[in-house]
């Protein structure tokens, strides 16, 4: 119970700090995992990494991490937690919003907030980088993925798909 | 055209027709761009919302904590339908993904310690790094070419990452700083 309790706070602040969506909170939250339940840094990208491949909003690898702690009833507070408070927050902003029209002020929040998004999520892959980049093959596989990512139309999906299979083969027998 | 694809000012969207719609983008946008099919949805396809109120609320998504997909989900929910709306709209947007992330994860903590599925996941984790790098530079956009920008990105990136402080206390220090840098000017 207490560990539900501490998972709900976590993921309940971490969705309140999520500035310019989720990514920018992947530093964060791979250090509160690791300190409050254990889970290390490759395990943290890995996961990461699988919800990459699912539809859907980008974040949405937390309900593997809730799971993996405690289970279905952990993927479920993970999912209310992480949801739940950003959403009502932007309810009620959006109410309000419609309420009092534009205000100079929202330009500059935004235009604030956006150079602080992109920092964080300079950061966020900087972790991830640090995790996954472990030898020259993992090196060459981030970097090819990035060029077709970048440079074709090809679904990233599949590039990840791709990557593994091709990383396997090479893991395996070079 | 059918009834449905008609702006409806008076006669409402149908609560079970916006789950139907949101649940279809959630299972469909593999590989992200789900901002570009709420997009094609709201404004093209069922005409549900000028493109002027998609911009209003993609700004608020953007402002607020969350993630953009789903608190646009949000906001485009309580629009056509007040709170009941909203909740259907992000529950529809989020349904299919949370089973299918359930459904592999359940089959990665089964064979965490499986040889073969580190060794895949190593090649799946620095694909997902290179994807993550593609979004950062993509988002970043013309903010990498301008110095007030780089300004903001680079120290809040350093605080994070290097200095390692909190999440909470890089925002304390870098938010009032970037608000101010932005703030309204007279003349403008």
């Amino acid at each position: 119970m207490t560990q539900l309790i501490s998972l709900a706070a976590c993921f309940g602040l971490l969705s309140l700090l999520a500035v310019g969506g989720g990514t920018a909170v992947i530093p964060e939250m791979q250090t509160l995992l690791a300190h409050q339940f254990g889970i290390d840094h490759l395990r943290f990208v890995h996961i990461y990494s699988i919800g990459q491949i699912a539809p859907g909003p980008n974040m949405l690898m937390v309900l593997i991490i809730g799971f993996q702690i405690a289970g279905l009833v952990g993927a479920g507070v993970v999912l209310l937690s992480f949801f739940l408070p950003s959403s009502i927050l932007c309810f009620y902003v959006g109410r309000i919003w419609d309420h009092y029209g534009e205000s100079p002020w929202r330009r500059t929040i935004q235009n604030a907030l956006e150079p602080i998004s992109i920092g964080l999520m300079a950061s966020g892959t900087y972790s991830v980088a640090k995790a996954s980049i472990v030898s020259p093959i993992t090196l060459g596989l981030a970097l090819i993925s990035l060029y077709f990512i970048l440079r074709t139309k090809i679904n990233p999906v599949f590039v990840i798909l791709g990557s593994g299979v091709f990383g396997t083969v090479l893991i395996k027998y070079f | 055209m059918t009834s449905s694809d008609i702006p409806n000012k008076d006669g409402q969207v149908s609560i079970s027709d916006l789950f139907i719609q949101f649940f279809i983008i959630g299972a469909v946008s593999f590989g992200g761009g789900i901002i570009a099919y709420e997009r094609i949805l709201l404004i093209e396809k069922k005409h549900w919302l000028t493109a002027d109120e998609f911009m209003g609320y993609l700004a608020i998504s953007q402002t607020m904590p969350g993630l953009n997909s789903v608190n646009l989900a949000v906001l485009a929910g309580d629009h056509l339908r007040g709170a009941l709306g909203a909740c259907i709209a992000a529950i529809g947007l989020i349904m299919p993904g949370s089973l299918f992330v359930l459904a592999i994860g359940a089959a990665y903590i089964g064979n965490t310690d499986h040889p073969l599925a580190s060794i895949i996941l190593s090649g799946v984790a620095a694909a997902a790094c290179g994807l993550l790098s593609a979004i950062t530079y993509r988002i970043g956009g013309q903010h990498w070419k301008h110095l007030k920008s780089l300004l903001i990105i680079i120290p809040t990136f350093l605080l994070m990452s290097i200095a390692k402080l909190s999440l909470p206390i890089v925002l304390l220090i870098m938010a009032p700083l970037a608000i101010y840098m932005y703030r309204p000017r007279a003349n403008s």
